[in-house]
């Protein structure tokens, strides 16, 4: 391989080096274990083997790791210094996103507890 | 390359600067700022579907007595529409890649591929929307299909936007040439499409996996 020139060390981390492989390997990377994640969700979604209360958690763990995925191997985020200001932007977003999410599921299911016939008495009627 | 000043740019990451981040030199050039500009629409989208997600997440399970999660979906569908937007995905990242070297017929081939990809998924989210419909599950149904309705036809609109944002910048580089300015636009569009993919993930993960779980 006569891959290692001397911008080998002038590249972040992340980043694809300027060459046609290395920024098509990149792509290849991203797009097989995204792959990967999604296979594996979809197999954690329909086995038996997996303790069922937890499969709706790992499945958004999941989701969250092929969104990171994403994020590196298609958008190009880097710790480069060029990348500052998206990273920053990204996790302001982040927050927001979580905040929104978060704090209306949970106050909502709140509500939901606090108000209306009990749960049973729902289920019952939706049944007909 | 070009007699241009800029360098060339891949997703977020800017090619080939020498800025260190050290030391103040003036503005920075139009292909670092115009992509984080869209980077934070792209991002304030995001925002937007996170509500859609909340209210989603908040009706799931007021049906009404009508059809719950369980009898709607069906995940070799979600399967197919997933491999093709992940995959247009990739796509329209070689697409870039052909168009920072100005290689014009890898770069229009690519995006007709992304483009046809991003139409088989379109077609399978229109072909389960008029099913559901046929069955009687429309969003006036229940709180629940209205939200189901809003969530993923919101990311149907934007892959429609998408498609045709596609088809304009094809011809625009048929006829224009890889001039600065339509590469940064070609940039948006994939920075766009990437991120159409990311909320994917999430839409496939909490509507159709966890709605389908037994």
């Amino acid at each position: 391989m006569t891959d290692h020139e001397p911008d080998a060390l002038n590249v972040a981390p992340g980043a694809p080096h300027d060459s046609l492989y290395s920024e098509t390997i990149s792509y290849v990377i991203g797009l097989g274990l995204a792959l990967l994640l999604t296979a594996i969700s979809f197999w954690v979604a329909s086995t038996g083997l997996l303790w069922g209360p937890g499969i709706a958690v790992g499945l958004v763990v999941l989701a969250i790791a092929q969104m990171g995925i994403h994020l590196v191997f298609f958008l190009h985020i880097t710790s480069g210094p060029d990348n500052t200001n998206n990273v920053l932007a990204l996790a302001f977003g982040v927050l927001i996103v979580l905040l929104v999410m978060i704090g209306t599921i949970w106050i909502m299911a709140h509500l939901a507890a606090n108000m209306g016939p009990p749960p049973a008495i729902t289920n019952l009627q939706m049944q007909h | 390359m070009t007699a241009g000043t800029e360098a060339p740019t891949v997703g977020l990451t800017h090619g080939a600067s020498e800025d260190t981040g050290l030391g103040n030199r003036g503005p920075q050039s139009k292909s670092i700022v115009v992509p984080y500009g869209f980077w934070l629409f792209v991002l304030s989208d995001i925002v937007l579907f996170s509500a859609l997600f909340a209210t989603y997440a908040s009706l799931v399970h007021a049906t009404d007595g009508g059809p719950v999660t369980n009898q709607l979906f069906d995940r070799r569908l979600v399967a197919i529409e997933t491999v093709a937007l992940l995959l247009s995905s990739f796509t329209c990242g070689l697409a870039m890649i052909a168009a920072k070297r100005h290689h014009m017929t890898g770069t229009q081939a690519w995006l007709v591929v992304t483009g046809l990809l991003g139409l088989v998924f379109l077609s399978i989210e229109l072909y389960e929307f008029t099913s559901m419909i046929a069955e009687g599950a429309g969003p006036q149904r229940s709180a629940f299909l209205s939200a189901f309705f809003t969530l993923v036809g919101c990311h149907g609109v934007h892959v429609t936007a998408g498609l045709l944002w596609i088809g304009t910048m094809m011809a625009q580089i048929w006829a224009k040439g890889f001039r600065q300015d339509i590469v940064r636009r070609l940039l948006c569009l994939s920075i766009f499409w990437h991120a159409l993919d990311i909320i994917w993930v999430a839409i496939f993960t909490i509507v159709y996996l966890i709605g389908t779980l037994p």
